[in-house]
């Protein structure tokens, strides 16, 4: 069964002005524990297909329906409160909190969630230590390599048991290196636990990992390939 | 965790709030510290009036304040004596003898306020035998001694132990004389008062007027405490029908005034001191908010809600007032504490406080309750200069915020 399903998708920005049709008609799904690269060139939409699933910004036209919810017709509060329980997210320059540790980091939205401490710290060791940054728990962002901060990223993304984890273009800043690292680690994940990854990316190794590969050129998918 | 973060992003730039910190505190701290430094000066005041000038109260025949009329005279005042100084509260009572009229020096006379005392009991109700400067107060051996202020020795050109001539006029209504020699020369902090008032023995004056000693124009009373004033003038009111008495806010309504009117002025000053410091906090925390667009839309977008984030900027901003206006407050309340103890001497300025009738030596005192007003404008500051930065980032769009660099 589809966790997400794209009907009918349309965002249209300036639409009095000069309009520029960012989602031109969109009709995707996505099942659990998919593993999914969205490619396509420099302003073809992946961002913006990307930040309406996850609830960031309105559609003009169409729905998106997570789990039998539609969540454009959810009020402001109602997306937060989802995002915050359903969606994890990983983004190109990591966004880590700068005053926090990495251990804090993780725990900042479960403790948003309002879970107890035991199982806050609990789920923060696990997690770091699934990404490999066991020992680096107390490590401020800015003591991380970038390839460690985006790992802390996905982490954090993974903190509140999401049902998929939404990562724009989370290689774009990593170097070789790191990008196999942090490749390893989602797919790892993804195998073992059936976490859900839905990546918008440029990079030819995360396209080479992906399970299925959906194209996207002016608003459109162009091709939708499952390996 | 809401208030470790907002902690910790108050000290992200550190000079920034370091700065906006220093500044409030310098702000509290002038507001506190000066409105300590005018009560001192009005408390000295007023204890310079109660002290020095008029006691807590007066009794006087009605109108007799109004022009100083000679018969306008209590009679048997020492069985008045008696009766106020059994009144509870009551420390000490001494009569006066009045008389508004001219002293001549060998070289010039002018006009002065006579004041015949009993000098022993006159001692225990003011402290002007403590403000002689040269020679001493009266006493009940010498025969018509005077004691004048210093400025008005410098005025009638006169010193310790020369002689001038008080001119009366006797009960007869007869112009009549006699030559009084300088024991003592005081100076008070009040050259209006030292210009106006000479001090002679009340028997003295009697025998030169004619007046019987049991009378006096003047009976005044000295308590053990201020705030027992209102209800012991109440009670001698109530005990003396036909007498006028009043308290010394009643005789010197600027002196009852002076409070009220500073301890307005001073608010009104800490408001326009604390209205300053939030558009500097309000800049501060518009500039934090500026800078962390992208996060703030990240936060948004992982689940922190928007009441979330408002309370976030809320307490940053809170924290940021608050740190410097609890640091202002406690290093002004230490500065008052100091100074109300070692005092503060303006004496380039001593003239010129004398002739306002203040002191030099200003002795800053602060009570709780303007120390807790104080810190509650400084809370609610900080809360009123929050809202706006608050509000801003509520309006941010996660989506855009995000992709802003």
């Amino acid at each position: 069964m589809s966790i997400i399903e794209i009907k009918d998708l349309y965002k249209v920005y300036d639409e009095n002005s000069l309009p520029v049709h960012a989602v031109n008609g969109i009709n995707l799904s996505f099942e659990a524990g998919e593993f999914t690269a969205i490619v396509g060139p420099s302003g073809s939409g992946k961002t913006t297909l990307l930040n309406i699933v996850g609830g960031l910004d309105e559609p003009t036209r169409g729905d998106v329906i997570i789990d039998g919810i539609k969540i454009n017709e959810l009020s402001e509060r109602q997306k937060t409160d989802f995002r915050m329980k359903n969606i994890g997210f990983v983004f190109q320059s990591y966004n880590l909190i700068p005053v926090f540790t990495a251990k804090e980091n993780v725990e900042f939205i479960m403790h948003l969630q309002g879970k107890p401490k035991e199982e806050r710290e609990e789920r923060t060791a696990e997690l770091l230590k699934a990404v490999g940054l066991g020992d680096r728990g107390e490590s401020r962002p800015n003591k991380l390599s970038g390839g460690q901060q985006q790992r802390v990223a996905v982490a954090r993304a993974l903190a509140s048991k999401p049902k998929f984890i939404l990562a724009d273009e989370p290689t774009a800043n990593l170097d070789s290196k790191s990008t196999e690292n942090l490749l390893d680690i989602m797919e790892e994940l993804n195998q073992e636990e059936n976490i859900t990854f839905i990546f918008s990316t440029h990079d030819q190794r995360v396209v080479n990992k992906a399970k299925r590969v959906i194209t996207i050129q002016d608003g459109t998918v162009v091709s939708d390939i499952t390996r | 965790m809401i208030f470790s973060f907002a902690w910790r992003n108050l000290w992200r730039n550190k000079l920034r709030s370091i700065i906006i910190i220093a500044a409030v505190t310098l702000g509290i701290f002038a507001g506190i510290f000066l409105t300590a430094f005018t009560n001192g000066m009005v408390n000295s005041r007023i204890c310079s009036i109660i002290s020095t000038e008029m006691s807590h109260i007066q009794i006087h025949q009605p109108g007799f304040l109004d022009n100083d009329q000679f018969s306008l005279l209590i009679k048997d005042a020492d069985s008045i004596v008696s009766l106020v100084k059994k009144t509870p509260n009551v420390v000490a009572v001494s009569k006066r003898i009045i008389i508004n009229s001219m002293i001549a020096s060998a070289e010039t006379g002018t006009g002065v306020k006579i004041v015949g005392v009993d000098p022993v009991n006159e001692s225990k109700v003011t402290d002007l035998s403590s403000k002689i400067i040269s020679g001493r107060y009266l006493d009940d051996a010498d025969r018509n001694p005077v004691v004048i202020s210093e400025r008005l020795s410098q005025k009638l050109k006169v010193s310790l132990k020369n002689k001038i001539i008080i001119t009366v006029q006797d009960i007869n209504k007869n112009i009549t004389g006699g030559a009084f020699r300088i024991v003592g020369i005081y100076r008070t902090d009040n050259m209006l008062f030292d210009e106006a008032n000479i001090f002679v023995k009340g028997t003295d004056l009697c025998r030169l007027t004619g007046l019987d000693n049991k009378e006096a124009h003047e009976i005044a009373v000295l308590l053990n405490k201020n705030k027992n004033t209102d209800e012991v003038t109440k009670k001698l009111s109530a005990m003396l029908p036909g007498l006028e008495v009043k308290d010394w806010q009643q005789l010197s309504p600027e002196g009852g005034y002076l409070v009220s009117a500073m301890n307005q002025y001073m608010f009104v000053f800490i408001i326009v001191i604390l209205i300053a410091l939030c558009f500097g906090i309000i800049n501060t925390m518009l500039m934090v908010i500026m800078e962390r667009v992208h996060e703030l839309g990240m936060l948004m977008a992982i689940g922190m809600n928007r009441l979330k984030v408002f309370n976030m900027i809320m307490l940053e901003t809170v924290f940021l007032s608050m740190t410097g206006g609890l640091t202002g407050l406690i290093v002004g309340y230490t500065a008052i504490k100091y100074f109300g103890k070692a005092g503060i001497n303006l004496f380039f300025w001593k003239d010129a406080f004398a002739e306002i009738g203040y002191s030099a030596v200003i002795y800053p005192a602060t009570d709780p309750k303007t120390v807790g007003i104080t810190t509650l404008l400084v809370i609610l500051a900080g809360i009123i200069s929050a809202l706006y930065p608050a509000f801003k980032a509520l309006k941010l769009n996660p989506s855009e915020s995000i992709r802003t660099e």
